[in-house]
């Protein structure tokens, strides 16, 4: 009769819980149990870890093992308890020291010959571990990189079972295993290829683009194949400013959970952009997945820029579910047990054709669309989705002139532009809890002390009277125009700047 | 392919069914060593299969299944009692009952013995008590 245990993370979306990991070895006949609601992948670790601890000449094959994860009651997932439940069992053997590995959070695969294999969601994990107080973590190897970005964690990282296990048993009395040593940085490449300076031509769109990312409005363009759409949306992460440390964090543990993530140079705080393809699913947009819910599109936006090529042709279903996200900044996907809830504060962009063979602009004489063809294709986009878009604009196809103009603006010097709008919203609105102007509501534009004076606002509300915008569309084009006096220097918006506003909703997008 | 010893084929060889009897021979004088009292040997029971050993231990009745093997290339004797071969164990234990009833036992105890006959002529054996889990 004997007692082992340690410790590991089980993650249900980006909330971990810290896990006991428990070894009882007593008589019978042979057998590994794993108990504490283990998945199919949990359960078939007995298997690997049979095999490993057999590589270290401490086979157990013919004892009565049983594992168990406590709390119990908590769903477990996946193969990265395999590293502690071997801990678990050598500390059971006595061949490791019991104090050593107790409070150690251990997080990995094992492969039958012993190795450490790389896990999904090692952030999210230590950073939970961290968080309930656990600060001493053993991860692979391969994961080193992601488990040191979190604060004040010792990160211990092995190859094999066999390199833990000789650490362990070579231990003095007392001590715990040594930190792993610092990943050499790689040289800082030119991962940033992409800069606006490739655009030719589209000044206008340009313009759209960083008014968009200075006040963090959504942008929808519309325009034939090949005016470039792609590649402005592509360059829109290169002008917004880089991330915060936390929000980088936040951003990059939404990657983790569906794979290992580049941390070669340290901590990414480029904002990610993420461009999904039309054929995508609700699951794939949003989230979910059938037992682990795994983030979706919009989660891994998070912090960055979604872009949604060829918008129309996406599931109508599948656009509606973006309405609750756009306004609340995260996605619950509930399930009949439990439900995740993941942050999705993200930057939409969205980019159509004009019509479906794509020719409909300008005055539309080559497009071969019917009437009722267009009509449908531009419904699609209509209603809730597109009354959060501030911004809406017509890229024309490129012409020769626009070709030969001379090259446009660097990103380096949008950005400089854009942090500058951005500092001045912030100090605006920071004492009412707000950064940007795109999270401000109409109301506050309307009232006193935002009120415009009426001189200014004149064609604004001379468009409302007629019925020509919506009161929505007049909060989003008031927004949109104290983005553009905020790009300019201005104070507050004139009468050029809410003109623009204007011009940004009249552009109805894919139909007049 | 190595055929293993299984009661569900007993169309082994003489060979394998001599090795299977001296080691019920060794595990039952074993046992008996150890204070068990032999009730029966090799009960039958269509269709279920045989019992190697029925015994008394003290009040409680002993159902004893026993494996022998030459070598452990395929893992401990003990390692050939499978989850499955342990639920027939459990039903003979049920007929043998049934077929001898008003013993009076205290409780039933499910055992398995290993033994492994090494190439120079010893033994060494594996006593599980108690695995009816």
């Amino acid at each position: 009769m004997s007692f082992g245990c340690t410790r590991a993370v089980a993650l249900e979306g980006l909330t971990g819980a810290p896990v006991e990991v428990e070894c009882h070895i007593g008589d019978g006949l042979p057998a590994f149990t794993v108990g504490g609601l283990p998945d199919t992948a949990l359960r078939q670790s007995a298997e690997r870890v049979r095999s490993s601890l057999v590589v270290l000449k401490q086979s157990v094959n013919q004892r009565r093992v049983m594992i168990n994860l406590s709390p119990a009651a908590i769903a477990k997932h996946g193969t990265s308890y395999d590293v502690a439940i071997a801990i678990a069992v050598l500390a059971c053997l006595r061949t490791i020291p019991q104090d050593a590995c107790r409070g150690v959070t251990h997080l990995g695969e094992l492969a039958l010959d012993g190795r450490i294999r790389p896990v999904r969601g090692i952030l999210p994990a230590v950073m939970a571990a961290a968080a309930h107080g656990f600060r001493h973590v053993v991860v692979p190897t391969a994961n080193v990189g992601e488990a040191r970005l979190v604060d004040g964690v010792r990160v211990s990282a092995y190859e094999t079972l066999q390199d833990l296990f000789d650490a362990y048993t070579s231990l003095a009395r007392g001590a715990s295993l040594p930190q792993a040593p610092p990943v050499e940085a790689s040289s800082p490449g030119q991962r940033r290829c992409v800069d606006l300076a490739d655009v030719a031509g589209q000044h206008e769109a340009r313009v759209a683009l960083e008014v968009a990312a200075a006040g963090g409005h959504h942008l929808m363009m519309s325009g034939p194949p090949g005016s470039g759409k792609t590649m402005l949306a592509e360059r829109l992460v290169t002008v917004l400013p880089r991330l915060s440390d936390a929000a980088a964090l936040e951003s990059l543990a939404v990657r983790s959970l569906l794979g290992a993530v580049d941390t070669k140079e340290g901590l990414d705080k480029t904002p990610p952009f993420v461009a999904p393809h039309h054929t995508a699913t609700m699951a794939a947009l949003v989230g979910g997945g059938s037992g682990q819910v795994l983030p979706g599109s919009i989660s891994q936006a998070h912090r960055g820029v979604l872009f949604l090529d060829e918008a129309p042709e996406f599931a109508t279903s599948v656009l509606q579910s973006l309405r609750q996200p756009l306004e609340s900044g995260r996605v619950v996907i509930a399930r009949a047990r439990r439900s995740v809830t993941y942050p999705a504060r993200f930057q939409l962009v969205l980019a159509a054709n004009p019509c479906p063979c794509g020719m409909g602009f300008g005055k539309g004489l080559a497009c071969r669309c019917r009437a009722t063809e267009r009509m449908a294709y531009g419904a699609r986009l209509h209603g809730p989705l597109l009354d959060r878009v501030d911004i809406r604009i017509e890229v024309p196809p490129l012409t020769r002139s626009g070709l030969t103009g001379e090259v446009g603006e660097s990103s380096a010097e949008v950005a400089d532009r854009v942090a500058q709008a951005r500092a001045v919203q912030a100090e605006r609105w920071g004492p009412s809890g707000w950064q940007l102007n795109s999270q401000v509501p109409g109301s506050v534009l309307r009232r006193s002390p935002w009120r415009l004076p009426p001189e200014e606002t004149a064609d604004l509300d001379r468009a409302l009277d007629r019925g020509r915008i919506t009161l929505r569309g007049y909060d989003r084009t008031l927004r949109t125009a104290w983005t553009v006096a905020d790009l300019r220097g201005k104070t507050t918006p004139g009468r050029a700047e809410l003109a623009l506003g204007l011009m940004y909703r009249a552009a109805e997008g894919v139909q007049r | 392919m190595v055929a293993t010893a299984d009661e569900q084929d007993p169309k082994g060889s003489d060979d394998r069914i001599a090795l299977g009897a001296t080691g019920e021979e060794i595990a039952w004088r074993y046992l008996a060593a150890r204070g068990l009292q032999l009730i029966a040997r090799n009960w039958r029971c269509a269709p279920i299969g045989e019992i190697d050993l029925v015994l008394r231990d003290g009040a409680d009745l002993v159902i004893c299944e026993v494996k022998t093997r030459r070598g452990t290339a395929f893992g401990a004797p003990i390692e050939a009692v499978t989850p499955r071969k342990l639920a027939r164990l459990r039903r003979l234990a049920g007929a043998w009952l049934r077929e001898h009833p008003g013993g009076g036992w205290s409780g039933i105890r499910l055992d398995v013995v290993g033994v492994l006959a090494h190439p120079d002529g010893t033994y060494a054996i594996d006593h599980r008590a108690g695995v009816g889990g």
